[in-house]
């Protein structure tokens, strides 16, 4: 059954399995295990970025695409539904409306740059999508009037999803189980099976030829597929899954603005979270993803308090100053780029097949 | 069998003929725009403005397209170095505090060139640097450079914040280069007429070394055809790293006048640019530094004439002209090599 619902793509290493077991349980649980707005926040960002990792590996790890606007597509779902709650009132309606507009200018943006860029080269994508994304992201913050500007908008979400909707207790765990739980569980359970269905994507024949396209463009042309167009499929469906991605984010956070979605930095999160976890197999972008969101929370703390122990020596301190946790995660990210390309994931692997 | 005509002697080769209509789009595009802009004063301010942006971004954009058009690496990492061009242009000014503010043209100048040259030097080593460490490994692999290079930015940007600090600095411009000239109705600010003088004195050194120099005749050849300029004897990496530094000491030179343009400085600067540049590159064709040209010039026209008309949409008109030109040219105004 496992097999099945992997797609048949098992971890194929021991410590990975574990690891992946251990994130799910963990996952799964988090609301009985810790208390707290903190952790639950924290995994609710997990389950988030995990979905928007994993559909951005489609492009950087699976078809070799490298493409700078997911930040875009994710900032279009949570936009779509965020103003929609915004505008129309917080209910299911406006919500899935929101949705289903943001997931057609999703995939038909996708779509117009793909035709525009990917006919050419794997650079100029990278070059088109970048402006492309900066312009949206400055003309998010523009267009004030709609889009609430630099301060984005807050927005209530469906009755049911509300902290305040109380819908039994557990007296036995001591848990409320609230509308906030429930929006976290929403969440998780539509990330577990946004990645079995990327995972049933990329171990389909559709998902092999996006493979033989990233190896070598020119000899799957030259074996009769489209490159042109399997790219473009591969381009909209990790769009859509950003937009879903986005979506989740805004129910959850109840809150849409530009730093959250559409900022650069998010992007070149993305970027260190694919590459670090591993690109060309989802199970890399839940390390990747899992890791990175812990790091950001969690070593920031721990390099504070390496700052002050160093702070008598000249340098030493900055370097180690909270603030540039990202600098140590660069250097990690270019030393993965030579060392180890197929990221954690793929050094597991190696291990397994070298014992 | 075709009977080849011969051609006497004294014949001159058959010149490839000069494609010369994208030159035109720059003075249909001003020209268009005044109607728009009605008063013709605005309109010479905007249109002085644009070309003093124009050549600041061609400053920046025709050391990448130089890079990437000979060894085919594009340096998503080039925003760090019009950052630390600028951080050590600010660097070098403030002790020179004396003669930025004094309101003697000479004595401005004198700083602002000691400033260029320490920035354009730092920004070679620091190229030279990360051609060696960065880029060198990852030759001929485009996926690996684009995440390799962004890494390397990532670093770069972080490493600024240590060394200088993260805050907003303050760039002040000299004295002298304050305030503008006033021919009549038209105001010229000097420092934008100074950048457009800088600016085009870069393009004609560069269109002068590489049109009638053996260095350029070879850099012309290499972007040509590497394997054989390498098959002839010469050594095209060296000739690499040379154009890699010179296109990082001249993004330092146009990160310095950005920075005094903005008159502030933040980290982040090399980012604001490069949305620009690459718009520029792509527009003008990857490795062309005539279209390079041409295609700053457009993006700043461009992006002055929107910001003025209708300043909400100005960076998505842009995003527009680029695709205005890549469905009438797909490689750009005018496209270099192909590979």
């Amino acid at each position: 059954m496992i097999q099945s619902a992997l797609s048949g793509d098992m971890p194929r290493s021991r410590i990975l399995s574990l690891l992946l077991l251990a994130i799910f349980l963990v996952l799964a649980f988090a609301p009985f295990l810790f208390s707290g707005s903190q952790p639950i926040n924290t995994a609710a960002k997990i389950c988030i970025f995990i979905v928007l990792v994993a559909s951005y590996d489609l492009l950087l790890g699976y078809t070799g695409i490298v493409s700078f606007a997911h930040t875009m597509f994710f900032g279009i779902g949570g936009y779509g539904v965020g103003l929609a709650l915004y505008g129309w009132g917080p209910t299911w309606t406006s919500a899935g409306l929101g949705l289903a507009i943001a997931l057609v200018v999703g995939a038909v943006l996708a779509f117009v740059i793909g035709l525009l860029s990917l006919r050419v080269r794997a650079i100029f994508y990278a070059m088109i999508t970048l402006a492309v994304a900066s312009a949206f992201a400055i003309l998010a913050s523009q267009l004030s009037e709609y889009t609430g500007g630099e301060d984005g908008r807050s927005f209530r979400v469906p009755q049911l999803l509300r902290p305040g909707t109380v819908l039994f207790d557990l007296p036995a765990l001591g848990l409320r189980i609230d509308g906030r739980i429930l929006s976290y569980y929403l969440v998780f359970f539509s990330a577990l099976l946004l990645l079995l269905a990327a995972l049933r994507i990329v171990n389909s024949p559709f998902g092999r030829v996006l493979q033989a396209i990233r190896e070598n463009d020119f000899r799957a042309e030259a074996l009769g597929y489209n490159v042109v167009y399997y790219r473009t499929v591969a381009n909209c469906l990790a769009a859509g899954m950003a937009v879903l991605a986005g979506a989740m984010s805004a129910i959850w956070v109840r809150y849409t603005g530009p730093d959250t979605t559409l900022s650069f930095a998010i992007m070149l999160d993305i970027l260190l979270m694919v590459v670090i976890g591993g690109m060309g197999t989802l199970y890399g972008a839940v390390i990747g993803a899992t890791l990175f969101i812990l790091a950001q929370n969690y070593l920031q703390k721990l390099m504070a308090v390496a700052s002050e122990a160093t702070s008598a020596l000249p340098l030493v301190p900055h370097l180690l100053h909270p603030d540039r946790w990202l600098l140590w995660l660069g250097v990690l990210f270019i030393l993965s780029v030579y060392f180890f390309p197929s990221g954690i994931v793929g050094k597991l692997r190696e291990m397994e097949r070298g014992r | 069998m075709a009977t080849t005509t011969l051609r006497p002697a004294t014949d001159d080769l058959p010149k490839t003929p000069r494609d010369l209509l994208p030159v035109l789009i720059a003075p249909v595009l001003a020209l268009a725009a005044l109607p728009l802009i009605g008063s013709p004063t605005t309109w010479v301010t905007l249109t002085v403005a644009a070309l003093a942006m124009g050549m600041m971004i061609f400053v920046i954009a025709s050391g990448l397209t130089l890079i990437f058009g000979l060894m085919d690496v594009l340096n998503f990492g080039h925003g760090a170095f019009i950052a630390i061009g600028a951080y050590m242009a600010m660097t070098v000014l403030a002790p020179l505090s004396g003669w930025v503010q004094s309101d003697a043209l000479s004595l401005n100048l004198a700083a602002l060139l000691l400033a260029v040259i320490a920035a354009m030097i730092g920004t070679g080593v620091l190229g030279w640097a990360f051609e060696r460490v960065i880029v060198r490994p990852v030759y001929g692999q485009h996926l690996k450079q684009i995440l390799i290079t962004m890494g390397g930015l990532i670093v770069a940007e972080q490493l600024i914040h240590v060394v200088w600090g993260g805050d907003q600095k303050p760039m002040p411009l000299p004295g002298g280069l304050r305030g503008a000239i006033t021919i009549g109705d038209f105001a010229l600010e000097k420092f934008r007429l100074l950048a457009v003088a800088v600016g085009l004195t870069v393009f004609i050194v560069m269109q002068l070394v590489l049109n009638r120099t053996k260095v350029g005749l070879l850099i012309r050849a290499g972007v040509e055809n590497r394997e054989m300029v390498e098959a002839l004897g010469y050594r095209i990496r060296q000739l690499f790293v040379g154009v890699f530094i010179a296109g990082s000491a001249l993004a330092g030179l146009g990160g310095t006048m950005w920075a005094l343009y903005r008159e502030t400085l933040t980290a982040a600067i090399g980012g604001d640019v490069m949305v620009l540049v690459f718009i520029v590159i792509i527009i003008g064709g990857l490795g062309s530094v005539g279209g390079c040209f041409l295609g700053a010039i457009l993006v700043a026209l461009m992006a002055n004439y929107t910001g003025f008309l209708a300043p909400k949409i100005a960076v998505a008109s842009n995003i527009l002209l680029m695709v205005a030109i890549l469905m009438w040219r797909p490689q750009g105004l005018y496209p270099v090599a192909r590979r």
